[in-house]
């Protein structure tokens, strides 16, 4: 007994067979509305971003490499060495060793110092969290993305390099934008 | 003795030589420029900017190109015919060149005080000509695709074969149309006889079977099943790198020029202007030139905008549409004549 689906089928509804002029003209007139969109899109310009040149802008919030901070007007350094961004660290990349402040060798407000801050920017992930974790906002992440180089050594920040002035190199996205 | 075709040589020879030389060097001076062209109007076509890296413009883009595959390893599979691997893409190129000495760049001018044409050679069997050579350019694509020993190259071979056979009938025929309107073969005489009207209009059928059909001779998009980079890798040309690579590539947009050139022709008048401008004599190269152009342009924006055929497809279309549309122009073309 052969299989009946019943009335619950799909029906598949075409258009009626037409003749070989009624297609060709059907297809001709398609091709024209399809050179007309691309066209279209000759007319709107390029979208590319000319990358080494211009710059997509970023948004505030964009975590790119990190920066250390010191304190406007003493200008001693915000990181006490406790090593709490270490601890919150995913990937394993931030290396702290601490040293104690003296009077004579006074390098942050609190008790001690970080002697050694070193971050492994090929580990890093950007996630954020050592800015998270930090309870000075010693630590914050910056916006700069350009961060290439020809050895892996030379992707291991130490701390003077954290705490320079970085090169302002990525735009900033405007209000709105 | 009847000679095969009548070819009116009212020049010096060093004219001659001189003609053929500058042909060849403006024609081989425009081409890696479009080159550039298509590949920044496809850009455009397609949201972005195309090559504009080296040089102004991008405009060194071809020399860079042509240093990078000079300096390739000249490398053939092991299953490949030495010979006629090599031979294929040279009967390519020779073909092709030998097609841009019938494009009539302009009248008879006088040149340094002597009567030259502005045109390689004025044959009595100009389109026939061009037709011939096309002919034997199959020869370049099936046998670079054969002998290369592999089984895409061999494909796209055999597409050729069927493809472009089949579309030069309809190819052939729309020209016939014009043949009977100017009733004559020469191509400066066909562009003489376009001095009322150019044929565009009253062969507007003839117009749209040539160009079709120059799309699928030319194997370009979206005809392009010979090379079908996404099915074959290249077809016919799969296994050549390098200098054979380049000379299939410039094969091919010499062939587009001289179908462009044909079209501008046979359609649109050739080195006259509408509205009875009549230019000085030195323009009529600029004027066919633009022409060129145009059809260049047309066949970059149809490459951007069209999918490829399928292979049935290309075939019912070529044999069951074209060919029946070609012929029924040309009847109806003929009875009008007559009367």
């Amino acid at each position: 007994m052969a299989y009946n689906p019943g009335s619950d089928v799909i029906e598949v509804v075409r258009h009626p067979a037409k003749g070989a002029a009624a297609s060709t003209f059907r297809v001709f007139g398609e091709t024209l509305r399809g050179m007309k969109t691309t066209l279209a899109r000759v007319v709107e310009g390029p979208v590319t971003i000319q990358y080494p040149e211009e710059k997509t802008p970023v948004y505030p919030r964009f975590r790119g490499r990190h920066k250390l901070h010191r304190f406007e007007d003493s200008g001693l350094e915000k990181c006490v060495g406790c090593s709490l961004c270490a601890a919150a660290c995913p990937s394993d990349c931030i290396r702290v060793v601490a040293a104690e402040n003296t009077p004579d060798n006074r390098v942050s407000a609190g008790e001690r110092y970080a002697a050694v801050y070193e971050i492994n920017l090929s580990r890093c992930i950007f996630c954020g969290y050592c800015e998270v974790a930090c309870p000075f906002d010693a630590i914050t992440m910056g916006h700069d993305y350009e961060m290439s180089d020809y050895t892996r050594s030379d992707l291991i920040f130490t701390k003077e390099m954290l705490l320079a002035e970085p090169l302002e190199r990525t735009p900033l996205r405007a209000e709105g934008e | 003795m009847i000679g095969l075709a009548n070819i009116d040589y009212f020049e010096p020879w060093w004219m001659q030589i001189a003609k053929a030389l500058v042909i060849f060097g403006v024609i081989f001076g425009v081409l890696p420029i479009l080159t550039v062209y298509e590949r920044k109007l496809l850009g455009r076509f397609q949201h972005r900017y195309g090559p504009n890296r080296v040089g102004p413009f991008g405009l060194m883009q071809p020399l860079a190109e042509i240093v990078k595959f000079a300096l390739k390893e000249p490398f053939r599979p092991r299953t490949s015919m030495g010979f006629l691997f090599r031979l294929a893409p040279a009967i390519s190129i020779m073909t092709a060149v030998g097609g841009l000495a019938l494009i009539p760049w302009g009248n008879v001018q006088d040149i340094f005080g002597t009567r030259t044409g502005l045109y390689g050679i004025d044959v009595s069997v100009g389109p026939l000509y061009v037709f011939a050579l096309g002919g034997i350019s199959f020869y370049g694509i099936v046998l670079g695709g054969w002998a290369s020993g592999s089984k895409y190259s061999f494909l796209g071979a055999m597409r050729a074969a069927a493809q472009l056979i089949s579309y030069e009938v309809s190819q052939g025929l729309a020209l016939v149309g014009v043949l009977i309107s100017a009733q004559t073969l020469s191509l400066t005489g066909i562009v003489n006889a376009q001095r009322g009207m150019w044929y565009f209009i009253p062969q507007i059928v003839g117009f749209l079977i040539f160009m079709v059909a120059s799309f699928a001779e030319t194997n370009r998009a979206p005809f392009d099943l010979v090379e079908a980079d996404g099915e074959l890798g290249g077809g016919y040309f799969t296994e050549y790198g390098g200098t054979g690579f380049v000379a299939y590539l410039f094969a091919e947009y010499v062939n587009m020029l001289v179908v462009s050139g044909m079209a501008a022709t046979l359609f649109l008048g050739g080195w006259l202007l509408p509205f009875g401008i009549h230019p000085p004599g030195w323009v009529d190269p600029f004027v066919v030139l633009a022409k060129m152009m145009i059809f260049m342009t047309l066949f970059i924006w149809i490459r951007a905008t069209l999918p490829r055929l399928r292979y049935d497809q290309l075939m019912s279309f070529g044999w069951k549409i074209l060919l029946p549309l070609a012929t029924v122009n040309l009847l109806v073309t003929a009875i009008v004549v007559v009367h």
